[in-house]
């Protein structure tokens, strides 16, 4: 068994990329998946705080590249689950310091001992992102419903195309069903329409994901949480699995009280 | 009024990314749109004779795929009538 490389990427920033990292990574190890996170955001290091990771760094992607140390120096292990590690971004301004050569070779190390390797891409379209999707197998695109977000991920999906990297799937993140239903939010379907690409997750806007990062506890290990549901769907879909999409219709307050007094909730 | 207003963000959100999506796509501006209609109409002009105001010369988007569409209304040769 070789390791799948996985590329999350978005072309425009803040829409939520190293949320889904965590998050997606987090839900494959719950699934007992080996897996390695790779922060490839040279100079802006993020993933680490996010996954509650950041009092354990000692060698980061650079001092590899580097020879400072030997890769599984670098390989931070989570908290909870021990068989998912974390390769953290240097925190240099030097953005030349990896190349897309250098990520290929140490995709290629690590592939035999995991199951799946999750990249963290930077926002733009420049080196950083380049060396994020140089090893991938497939990659991720989100965005949000919202225009500026919508468009530059289109550019990102044309270059996808324009590299031979196949097509991406996309995930949708912070719908807001309320304002959807207003007609005041593209839909999951305008977004699909207009991009054009493969679906493989919608996720909720959800105060949850915030109060979890500020944790440093990926969402998805809250079993209540809706945002938390979609990215564990999404990392069963990445095993292959084949899991209808949520229900994510606004219910008003009547319609819950309705459904609680005919006993369907 | 609001029920108006609220109609229309999602769908105008829509509207105006189809548009900046096939020109990004092509890396056509607008302009440089018109000025491919307007060579289009004069080389077809040389051969036949059309109505220009009848004419739709449009990028369209299918799929990932964008496309050029043209309608050219031919109008019915008058010198055959006229003979
Ligand atoms: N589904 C969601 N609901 C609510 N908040 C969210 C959701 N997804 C992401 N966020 C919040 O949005 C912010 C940006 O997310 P994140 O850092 O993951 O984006 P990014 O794409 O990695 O940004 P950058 O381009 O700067 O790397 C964070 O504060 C995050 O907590
Ligand atoms: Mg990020």
């Amino acid at each position: 068994m070789t390791a799948q490389v996985i590329t999350v990427t978005s072309g425009k920033g803040g829409v939520g990329k190293t949320t889904a990292v965590a998050n997606l990574a987090t839900a494959l190890a719950m699934d007992g998946k080996r897996v390695v996170c790779i922060d490839g955001d040279i100079g802006l290091r993020n993933l680490d705080v996010v996954m509650g990771l950041e009092n354990r760094i000692v060698y980061d992607i650079v001092d590899v590249i580097e020879g400072r140390c030997k890769l599984k120096q670098a390989m931070i292990r989570d908290k909870h689950y021990p068989e998912m590690h974390l390769i953290p971004a240097a925190q240099t301004r030097d953005k030349n310091a990896v190349s897309p050569s250098d990520m290929i070779r140490i995709c290629k190390d690590l592939r035999a001992d995991a199951d799946f390797i999750v990249i963290d891409s930077p926002a733009g379209i420049e080196r950083g992102f380049r060396n994020a999707i140089a090893a991938a197998d497939s990659v991720l695109v989100v965005t949000n419903p919202e225009v500026s977000a919508v468009r530059d991920a289109d550019r990102v999906v044309g270059i996808l195309e324009a590299e031979e990297k196949g097509s991406p799937a996309l995930i949708i993140n912070r719908l807001n069903p309320t304002l959807v239903k207003n007609n005041d939010m593209l839909s999951a379907e305008d977004v699909l329409d207009l991009l054009g690409i493969r679906l493989i997750g919608i996720v909720p806007e959800d105060e949850a994901v915030i109060i979890g990062s500020n944790r440093g506890t990926p969402i998805v290990t809250d079993g209540k949480s809706k945002a938390g549901q979609a990215f564990r769907n999404i990392a069963k879909r990445l095993q292959g699995e084949d899991i209808p999409f949520m229900d994510l219709a606004p219910q008003s307050g009547l319609w819950n009280a309705i459904q609680r007094l005919t006993g369907r909730k | 009024m609001d029920f108006f207003r609220r109609k229309r963000s999602a769908v105008s959100a829509k509207e105006r990314l189809q548009l900046v999506l096939v020109h990004d796509r092509t890396d056509l501006t607008p302009g440089q749109l018109e000025s491919l209609k307007d060579d289009l109409l004069k080389a077809i002009s040389r051969y036949i004779e059309i109505d220009p105001d009848a004419v739709r010369i449009e990028l369209e988007k299918d799929g990932r795929a964008q496309r050029l569409v043209a309608d050219i209304p031919l109008k019915n040769s008058s010198r055959h009538r006229a003979g």
